[in-house]
């Protein structure tokens, strides 16, 4: 029998947990802790192993698969702990609620730490395991620019093409160093087809830039105004980021889309991104009925862990839509600062002309200076606001919906599960009563019938079970994310704020003898 | 959650109206010892009586409010005065310092007026950017609450941080208002007060040539000739009683303004600098303990 084996449920993530507990007052104690004093709850790590190719839009069953990138290392602390476990029955009962628990911290402490010395039980491609060694420390060669945004063609069919260069030492790429020119629905493009072939089973792929029709119009019709290259700006900067969290994925990052919007030259275009195509008007539609059936599934979530989360998520949603307004309020309070500013360091230069006394008349014309040196620091200072603070908080608040709609993806999962025992209950009281009525060809169809929907429930499980557990390793590193993006962002934040802080002292020390000159 | 967190805010917010206040007071305060001291120092004005008894009477003064009749006087008057100042200034005047102060009062006024609005737009913006630095403060005060990863040390801290600069901010926009909109608002009336001035010397200068007109048809027609002499005398008397007297206010109202403005710029800019280093030393320390905790 080939060797079983399945990502740990909480891989990354886990790395976390383990330092909170040794803070002591993390959520995941407790979770843990009730998870352990529970031994006897059924684990599903002798499941045939389930994973998904990369190459597929959808997990393939029951096949051994070992393109996963995060089974390999930790294979060995798997193995340990379902060797030990009890023989799992499968679940054919009416009520489907597995009760899935992580895998217990103390079996996965030791082998964890020699998780980095220990070569690869398994064949995989050196790409694989250049992302993985560097997924656990952290680092990913890869740097993504996003530049030189350019006006092609005229009118109303004229579009911003930027340039995407890609620096990095992974082996999977053809060269070092390279760049393409790709245009706005290239990105939407890519973005789509991550969605489809990983969201439903459980991964966090970052939202791609909003459309904006007046932002780009404008750019089209041809204006050149500041309103424009600061869209036009806005855009660059945010497609950057999306590019840089997308690579950041260890599994997007293998992912042969990306790979080939990166590198190649020529990208088929993505009409189905219009948000008036008849792709566009299916999606809309699509999202409605998902909103229906969200409120319609009753689910019986038996594991705590979730219900918190989605909490949580919900929780920090809100908190960040707050933030984000006020800090909207700022940048756009500190443009107004900075016109009035301007507008006042004329009128105090005017008055100074005007002034006939020559000592007072030079001073207000300094203090003129100063003014408009200051409007420019509240520009900047606004510009930071926005890009470095506003612009995170928007991401995230975008990010969080991308989360949510995992969890939701989850729910379907389970729904799906749920029809099918349904069904295959159904099929058994067919059988039955054909059994009764003796109906010699009628039994040998409900018997095949039964059959195709048994495994179908299995197959059911396996996914539910899985995305279950895809969910709690991507959180996990999503929090991680999360932490270090915003300790990042607020310290960059606070530095501008300084920056801001010494030019002022600056522009008033040289300003105050002037005013003491005045006789 | 949201209301625990309303009702720990709540002796903040009494804090922050209560800083609000004394800020309107501080300013309310300095305007009216201004006033008191420029008139103490007037020559004439400090002799006289209402003067004194504002100074001294030390129970309440009944001040009575102008009523409706009296303002629809003074509405006349209004109207009457720039009228007639319009017929007025038509007349060119000999004196050259007269003609001199009567185009440097006119720009003068203007731009004033013109710098004191955008000075008041200007402190304006500065006061709503602090308050969003108020909203941001109790915003990440939640988020920090509610947070069960290790940012949530982060949001505290920096939440504490934009509580600070928040008051420091506030207190530039006060102090902005207070030296420099309030004086150009000051300098705003004073200026009027001098074109009222020299409108007042211009009426009587007509006042004196129609009287030297009078004069010399009643000499020649040889009737009332004393009466238009007297009548004539009475005007020249107070067009040069007027003239000597504005001619010294004038030079005063420069010695003033430069004074005044020399002082409030000084004060302002020693304002402005001690807030930045204040708010400067609070988020170095800040980001101090920031980089040290990662």
């Amino acid at each position: 029998m080939a060797a079983e084996r399945e990502p740990p449920p909480l891989g990354d993530g886990k790395q976390a947990d383990f330092e909170e507990l040794e803070d002591g007052e993390d959520l995941f104690t407790s979770t843990v802790s009730t998870l352990e004093s529970s031994p006897s709850s059924p684990e599903p790590a002798s499941l045939p192993a389930e994973d998904l190719s990369t190459n597929s839009n959808g997990p393939k069953p029951a096949e051994i698969v070992l393109d996963d990138d995060r089974e390999d290392l930790f294979a060995e602390a798997t193995e340990e702990v379902s060797l030990d476990s009890p023989e799992r029955e499968p679940i054919l009962s009416p009520e489907p609620s597995p009760a899935i628990t992580p895998i217990t911290p103390t079996t996965l402490m030791a082998p964890r730490i020699e998780s980095k010395s220990i070569s690869a039980p398994v064949i995989f491609d050196r790409s694989r395991d250049e992302i993985e060694e560097e997924a656990n420390g952290d680092v990913f060669d890869i740097e993504i620019g996003v530049s030189d945004p350019e006006k092609v063609g005229d009118g109303m069919n004229a579009y911003m093409a930027y340039r995407v260069t890609t620096k990095t030492s992974l082996s999977m790429f053809n060269k070092n160093e390279f760049s393409v020119k790709r245009r706005f629905s290239d990105f939407l493009g890519l973005h789509s087809k991550l969605a489809t072939k990983y969201l439903h089973i459980g991964y966090i792929v970052p939202p791609a830039p909003e459309k904006s029709i007046v932002g780009m119009t404008k750019v089209k019709v041809g204006k050149e105004d500041s309103s424009s290259t600061e869209f036009v700006e806005k855009r660059r900067a945010a497609l950057e980021r999306y590019l840089q969290r997308t690579v950041k994925h260890p599994t997007l990052l293998q992912d042969p889309d990306l790979r080939q919007f990166l590198e190649s030259s020529e990208l088929p275009r993505a009409v189905n991104t219009q948000a008036l195509s008849g792709a566009g008007i299916l999606r809309m539609v699509n999202k409605a009925a998902d909103a229906v059936n969200k409120m319609t599934i009753k689910m019986n979530e038996s594991d705590a862990w979730f219900e918190e989360k989605q909490q949580q998520f919900e929780n920090l949603d809100q908190q960040l839509r707050k933030l984000h307004a006020s800090v909207e309020a700022l940048v756009c309070h500190r443009k107004e600062l900075s016109a009035n500013t301007a507008a006042f360091a004329k009128s105090a230069a005017m008055l100074g002309n005007s002034e006939d006394h020559t000592a007072l008349s030079r001073a207000l014309s300094q203090l003129a200076e100063v003014e408009e040196k200051i409007d420019q620091l509240h520009q900047e200072q606004a510009f930071a606001d926005f890009y470095v603070f506003s612009e995170l908080l928007s991401d995230y608040i975008r990010l969080i919906a991308a989360v949510k709609g995992v969890f939701d993806h989850r729910m379907k999962c389970w729904q799906k599960w749920d029809d099918a025992q349904v069904t295959l209950q159904k099929k058994r009281e067919a059988e039955a009563k054909m059994m009764l009525a003796n109906k010699p060809d009628k039994i040998q169809q409900a018997k095949n019938e039964i059959r195709e929907w048994e495994a179908k429930v299995q197959q059911g499980e396996r996914d539910f079970e899985q995305i279950s557990k895809t969910i709690r390793k991507e959180v996990g590193r999503f929090e991680k994310e999360r932490v270090k993006d915003f300790k990042t962002v607020i310290i960059k934040y606070l530095e501008s704020l300084v920056q801001t802080q010494q030019q002022l002292i600056k522009y008033w020390e040289a300003f105050l003898p002037e005013a003491k000159a005045i006789a | 959650m949201t209301t625990l967190t309303e009702i720990k805010l709540l002796p903040t917010l009494i804090l922050l109206v209560s800083c609000e206040y004394l800020a309107i007071f501080k300013k309310t305060v300095a305007m009216h010892e201004v006033f008191l001291c420029r008139v103490a120092a007037h020559p004439i004005l400090r002799k006289d009586l209402n003067f004194h008894v504002f100074l001294e009477y030390n129970q309440d003064l009944s001040v009575r409010g102008k009523n409706k009749k009296e303002k629809l006087e003074d509405f006349f008057k209004n109207m009457v005065k720039s009228a007639d100042g319009v017929i007025v200034s038509g007349v060119k005047d000999v004196d050259d310092f007269f003609e001199h102060e009567r185009t440097f009062l006119l720009e003068y006024h203007n731009r004033v007026k013109d710098a004191s609005a955008k000075s008041d737009r200007m402190t304006r913006s500065h006061k709503s950017a602090a308050d969003d630095y108020n909203r941001i403060g109790s915003s990440l005060y939640a988020l920090g609450t509610q947070d069960s990863t290790e940012i949530c040390k982060f949001y505290l801290k920096v939440s504490e941080l934009f509580d600070k600069t928040r008051k420091i901010e506030a207190r530039v926009s006060a102090d902005e208002d207070l030296k420099l909109s309030d004086l150009l608002k000051y300098y705003l009336r004073e200026s009027q007060a001098a074109k009222d001035l020299l409108y007042r010397r211009s009426r009587s200068l007509v006042d004196y040539e129609n009287a030297n007109k009078a004069l010399d048809k009643a000499r020649a027609k040889n009737k009332d000739v004393l009466q238009a002499e007297t009548s004539q005398q009475v005007c020249c008397q107070k067009f040069e009683k007027i003239s000597e007297s504005a001619k010294q206010e004038l030079i005063d109202f420069k010695t003033r303004r430069v004074a005044a403005f020399r002082k409030n710029l000084v004060e302002l800019a020693e304002l402005e600098l001690k807030h930045a280093k204040g708010n400067l030393q609070l988020l170095q320390s800040c980001l101090a303990v920031l980089n040290g905790d990662i």
